[in-house]
């Protein structure tokens, strides 16, 4: 337990799941771009994923910014470690290398 | 909340002197760039890491003054 409940709270979000998505918007209705491109990668490779709205919740917003040390939304976690934003999660999804490390780390999916 | 093309390079030049650094105005409308950066500073780091390196020389700005800037690094000859 840390002295920051929202850090508290983000961490077992990503370790309850395999696979969570800090975004804005919901997987149905994203409300931004950046959020919308992450969930259509995980979509294509139907990877199953846990969507967290920040709109919704303006703790979360601020704490997993400052959680990741990383300035934007969408976040895309797997098994608990943070893999990035989107710029990152479309460079790999191209590469075939979110593939790989859905493999490696024995998360499944079906293309 | 804008900034200028030339604001962000001399940013990131300021935080990797050797950087090549190629940005382009998405809409034209000072908030939205691409951005593609080429330096030794990321040789051996993963592309969370380099990124990070490039969030850091801006400051803060990312998520703030500059909304969106689409990301792009790599090492020379990579």
């Amino acid at each position: 337990m840390s002295d920051n409940p929202v850090f508290d709270r983000i961490k077992s979000e990503v370790s309850d799941t395999d696979v969570v998505l800090f975004m804005k918007g919901t997987p149905m209705f994203p409300q931004c771009g950046f959020s919308a491109a992450v969930v259509g990668a995980l979509t294509q490779m139907e990877v199953k994923f846990k969507g967290i709205n920040v709109l919704e919740d303006g703790e979360i917003r601020e704490g997993i910014k400052a959680f990741s040390e990383w300035p934007t939304i969408p976040q895309l976690y797997v098994k608990g470690e943070f893999v990035g934003g989107c710029d990152i999660i479309k460079e790999m999804y191209e590469a075939g290398e979110l593939q790989k490390m859905f493999d490696d780390k024995g998360v499944t999916y079906a293309a | 909340m804008a900034m200028e093309a030339s604001v962000i390079e001399r940013m990131i030049k300021e935080a990797l002197p050797d950087a090549e650094i190629v940005i382009d105005d998405l809409r034209g409308d000072g908030d939205h760039y691409s951005a593609k950066i080429t330096s030794s500073a990321f040789e051996g780091k993963s592309r969370v890491q380099q990124h990070k390196m490039v969030y850091d020389a801006l400051q803060g700005k990312m998520g703030g003054d500059l909304h969106a800037l689409a990301l792009q690094t790599g090492t020379p000859g990579a």
